[in-house]
Formats: structure tokens, C-alpha cells, sequence
């Protein structure tokens, strides 16, 4: 468990951040410049705030009124970096070693080969690190973070400079990493995709402040508090399972609490659990069950909740079973359809817009 | 073909340079890590005050040192006193004045490699454990080396032409402090002996030159190691 209660500023930029982070893997998340990056350089050491305290498993960490700063390689935490950094001078073996140079205790042999192995290291251990590609470096990078068995794993950003490919191939190595080690991580990322895949919570950063942190579904849908506007575009978070996968025409049915889903892709199996996000924006009302449309996912609800947003808008809430889908619409269709909270509608939504 | 004198005058110029750059390592790197790498008040006199030696007259640096080192000067009598050290008017004093007219040379090329250095990686080193000298050793020190090769060659050669300095400082003592440039110049004052002088000439360029072109097989070889390439085969 780590917890975090720091204030520092710089310049005119002010963080002030207050949360806490169980197992699993916590996720920060905001825009570029939102205070993310510093948040976790503070708790790898690399950056000391002003004042607050921070603390794992009950061990303080850094704490500014008694003075307690523990140095970044006393921490024993993993830091992945957004461009690898990892060292020039260094082959990819030497350089996956390094922090074993400095290690007091001893480390398993085992979870070497094991690390080698999951991150497919075996025939780049001789290489030079100047010859590898995008990919290839963050692929080091994580085993090198993870060779000296740290206690949590903190990670900034360390997809946003690969290209989609990349990003997809890391991202698989990440939910490999996730499922076989058991390590907590933090996850700095602005990209929904990621967070929905790999987080457990996550902490809604905007201007060097918490705006909201818990579970991904809540949080990420902007359900309770619909701060997530701010910072993303809102809309519900579902997890499901996916039930049964059509290659043919490369679709999944998804099941959850509340009925099924039909969205687009089929690189994942059958019982494998997922998150989709439905944007407000691409969700349509209809009172009636409409008939020949081309909408594959039609959910029968109830109206919970409608909030002006402007004088344009309106969100519209359904509830379908135990889940809350989103839907923006203009005011005059809430008008032309006299909506009002009880009522029952359909949700349509498009297979091809949903996210995952 | 190479005379015993010519061999005495060459192995002398060579052991001065060598102590030259030897007492000049320690402290050029020292200098050049604060200048590159810390903000302190009176940083930019420090830089001046390396810098001096590059624009001041030979000779004054050479009297400097003969106040300061000589058997009456301050640190020379404390020396002697001491350790029964005396380098006026010894080889190791000449190596001293040489050491001081190529220190700048020596900081500037150092620094600059310091401040090249990416200080991102020296942080990613600090989370996986290393301290303050874990970083200098494994990271810092590898990485600046073209720069520290650089600085020591350049002091290396431009000790081996040190001239007004040394000449003030230690005299022309053939067999003690009769460096190469030295011996050219008595040999011109000598009527008849300009053929030997230019022999003297012809060598004092070969060992130069030498020097440069080591320094350039090491460093674009420390350079590819840096860059993360082989250093055998280049891509």
C-alpha cells in the first residue's frame, strides 16, 4: 500500500495531491502536463516535495517535517522511463544487470531466466544498445527495472514514444508482466486504451490535483462526480466477459451485468475478461425497440439521472441492470422526446464505435 | 640514426608530460565536473582564473611559479622543510609548469564532455541503487571518457612544447630540465648546429603527432562505445 500526501511548487505550477494505491496496478492519469510525471518522481525519490509525506507498507518513505528523504535506490522500486534511458555505454546484458551491481541481498537466477524469458530478451543480451529498435529498448528497460525484484513497479509513460504496433506489442508484454508477477505497479499514461486494459484504479490527475481516484469503471465512466469531463471524454466504463467470438465477421459478444455487447475485434478469447468504453457522444435514445437498423447493440433501461451540460446538451443516465450507460444528446431531442428520469428507453449503440 | 643525446633529450620531454598530465588529471577532473555540473557564487571567477594561463605571458606563469615553489617561496620551503622536496630547477618542476600552462586546455575538453552527458541517465542509475560514487563510476566516468582522453592528450602535447614557463621557471639544464623545445632553442644560439636543431625539429613533430593520432584511434573508439554502437564493426 502506498500513500502519497505531498505539496510542491514550481513556478507558477502548483501540485497538491493527496491518494492511495493498493495492489494491483494504479494508474495515473491526465493530460501532458497535468503534474503526472513529477507525482511519480516524488515517489521514486528522484524529486523531493516541499512538504506532505510519503509512505509504503507502513515504511515513510519521505516526510518532510522529520526531515526523512530515503534516497531513490534505497527504495527498491522498478522506475520505467518514457524514452528507456538505458545506458549507451552498456550491452543490453550488462545493462539488464546493473542493478544487481548494487544489490546487498541475493536475487534468484530463476527470476532472471524468467524475466529473459517473458520479455524475450534471450537473443538481444549481447546486442548494443544503440542497435536496438523502439520496442526492443522498452522491452530492456522493463527487465532492467524488474531485474533486482522491486517492490513496486513505476512506470511514466512508457508507450507514448512507440508507433501503434509497438505500442500494442509492449502493451501485451505489460498484461503478461501484470498476470505472472505479482508486483504492484503505478501506470502514468494519458491514453485511455491503456489504463482500461492494464488498471485496477486509477487517479484522475488535473493541474497537480486528485480530481477523483477509485475504481477504473467509476472513475474512467465520470460516473459519481462527472469530473472526467475535464480532463477526457466521458462516457461509461463496462467490464465483461467476452462470451463467444465470430471469426468470420470479426465480432465478440461481451456479457455483463445488464445484458450483452457486440463490439469489433477478436484478438482476445473466449472468457477473458475486458473493459469497453461507450463515449456519451456515440450512444442514441429511442423510446421504442426500433427495427431494421444497422445498430448491433440495443439495451433496454431506465432513464436514472439527466444533467444539462451548457445550453446545448443534456447527459442523459441508464441504468442497465447494475450499470450506468451515458448518452449525450441536445436538449431539443430530450425536448422532442419529453425524456424525463424513470422513463424507458433503448440505448443504441453502434458495434464499430465501441473501444477497448 | 637517432643520436644517444637526441634519445636522453626525447625520453626526458616524454617523462615530463607524463608526470605533467599526471599531476593535472586528478584536479582538471575535479574542476571540470564542478564547472559543468554545479551553480555556485564566484563560479564565473573560477572559470576566468582556469582560463588564465591560456592568455597571460609564458614567462609571467613561469615567475608565478618560481615565487610560489622556489626554495624561498611559500609552498617551496614548506615542501622542502617537510617531504625534502625541491622542484626548482628539477625535471619534476618543469613538469609542474607544464602541468599549469595545459590545465585549461585539459578543463575545457573535460567539461564538455561532462556537460554533454544525458543527466536522465544518471537519475535512471540512481533507482536502480547506485549512490553518488555507484553513479560517478558506472555511468558518469564511462561516458564522459572521449572527453577525459581528449583533455589528457591535449595536455600531453601541449606539455611536450612548453616553453616560456618552463624556462623561467626551472632554467635550461641539459640532462634535468632540457625538454625538446628547449633544446631547440639552445641549439639555434649555438653557430653551426642549425642542422642538428632541425633534426630536433623533425622528431619533436613525429612524437606530437604520434600523440594526436593515438588519441584519435582511442577516442573515436570510446565515442562508438558511448553512442551504444560496437566498437569493432560500425553498422
Amino acid at each position: 500500500m502506498l500513500s502519497v500526501n505531498v505539496e510542491h511548487r514550481l513556478g507558477a505550477f502548483h501540485v497538491k495531491a493527496q491518494f492511495e494505491c493498493g495492489g494491483g496496478v494504479s494508474a495515473l492519469f491526465g493530460r501532458s502536463g497535468s503534474g503526472k510525471t513529477s507525482l511519480i518522481n516524488m515517489i521514486a525519490g528522484l524529486m523531493k516535495p516541499e512538504s506532505g509525506s510519503i509512505r509504503f507498507n507502513g515504511e515513510t518513505l519521505f516526510d518532510a517535517k522529520r526531515g526523512i528523504h530515503v534516497a531513490p535506490g534505497a527504495r527498491q522500486f522498478g522506475y520505467v522511463f518514457q524514452e528507456g534511458r538505458l545506458f549507451p555505454h552498456l550491452n543490453v546484458q550488462q545493462n539488464l544487470e546493473y542493478a544487481l551491481w548494487f544489490q546487498k541481498r541475493k536475487v534468484q537466477s530463476s527470476h532472471q531466466n524468467t524475466l529473459i524469458e517473458l520479455l524475450d530478451l534471450g537473443l538481444l543480451l549481447k546486442r548494443r544498445v544503440g542497435h536496438l529498435s523502439g520496442g526492443e529498448r522498452q522491452r530492456v528497460a522493463l527487465g532492467r527495472a524488474l531485474m533486482a525484484q522491486p517492490r513496486l513497479l513505476l512506470l511514466d509513460e512508457p508507450l507514448a514514444a512507440l508507433d501503434e504496433p509497438k505500442r500494442l506489442e509492449i502493451l501485451r508484454y505489460l498484461q503478461t508482466l501484470r498476470k505472472e508477477m505479482k508486483l504492484p505497479m503505478i501506470y502514468v499514461s494519458h491514453a485511455v486504451d491503456e489504463v482500461l486494459r492494464l488498471a485496477d484504479q486509477v487517479v484522475l490527475i488535473s493541474a497537480g490535483q486528485v480530481l477523483a481516484s477509485g475504481e477504473v469503471e467509476a472513475v474512467m465512466g465520470g460516473a459519481l462526480t462527472g469530473l472526467g469531463e475535464k480532463v477526457f471524454e466521458g462516457g461509461a466504463v463496462i467490464q465483461g466477459v467476452v462470451q463467444a467470438i465470430d471469426p468470420s465477421d470479426g465480432l465478440a459478444t461481451v456479457t455483463f451485468d445488464g445484458g450483452q455487447l457486440t463490439l469489433v475485434g477478436h484478438n482476445f478469447c473466449v472468457a477473458d475478461t475486458l473493459r469497453v468504453r461507450i463515449r456519451a457522444r456515440e450512444v442514441a435514445l429511442s423510446l421504442t425497440q426500433p427495427e431494421n437498423v444497422s445498430i448491433q447493440n440495443i439495451l433496454q433501461g431506465r432513464i436514472e439521472r439527466l444533467e444539462h451540460q451548457g445550453q446545448t446538451h443534456v447527459l442523459v443516465s441508464v441504468a442497465v441492470g447494475t450499470v450506468l450507460i451515458r448518452s449525450r444528446i441536445t436538449v431539443r431531442a430530450m425536448r422532442q422526446l419529453q425524456l424525463q428520469s424513470g422513463m424507458t428507453v433503448f440505448a443504441l449503440i453502434k458495434a464499430v464505435s465501441l473501444d477497448r | 640514426m637517432i643520436t644517444e643525446q637526441e634519445w636522453a633529450i626525447i625520453q626526458l620531454s616524454l617523462q615530463v608530460a607524463g608526470l605533467s598530465v599526471l599531476i593535472s588529471l586528478p584536479a582538471g577532473l575535479f574542476v571540470a565536473y564542478c564547472l559543468a555540473r554545479w551553480e555556485f557564487t564566484g563560479k564565473s571567477f573560477i572559470d576566468a582564473f582556469v582560463h588564465l594561463p591560456l592568455v597571460l605571458p609564458p614567462v609571467v606563469v613561469g615567475y608565478a611559479l618560481l615565487v610560489v615553489f622556489g626554495q624561498q617561496g611559500v609552498l617551496g620551503h614548506w615542501l622542502e622543510a617537510h617531504w625534502g622536496w625541491v622542484v626548482a630547477f628539477r625535471w619534476t618542476g618543469a613538469a609542474i609548469a607544464s602541468a599549469v600552462m595545459s590545465f585549461p586546455l585539459m578543463v575545457r575538453a573535460m567539461r564538455l564532455s561532462i556537460e554533454s552527458i544525458d543527466q536522465r541517465l544518471e537519475a535512471a542509475a540512481k533507482t536502480l541503487g547506485a549512490g553518488v560514487l555507484g553513479v560517478w563510476f558506472t555511468v558518469t566516468l564511462p561516458l564522459a571518457l572521449p572527453g577525459i582522453i581528449t583533455g589528457v592528450v591535449l595536455a600531453f602535447a601541449r606539455s611536450l612544447g612548453e616553453f616560456g614557463a618552463t624556462i623561467t621557471f626551472v632554467s635550461n639544464i641539459p640532462g634535468e630540465t632540457q625538454t625538446l623545445p628547449l633544446a631547440i632553442y639552445s641549439l639555434w644560439q649555438v653557430p653551426g648546429a642549425e642542422p642538428a636543431a632541425f633534426r630536433l625539429c623533425i622528431l619533436s613533430l613525429l612524437v606530437s603527432f604520434a600523440a594526436l593520432w593515438f588519441s584519435q584511434v582511442f577516442v573515436s573508439q570510446a565515442q562508438r562505445r558511448v553512442r551504444g554502437q560496437d566498437a569493432i564493426s560500425e553498422r
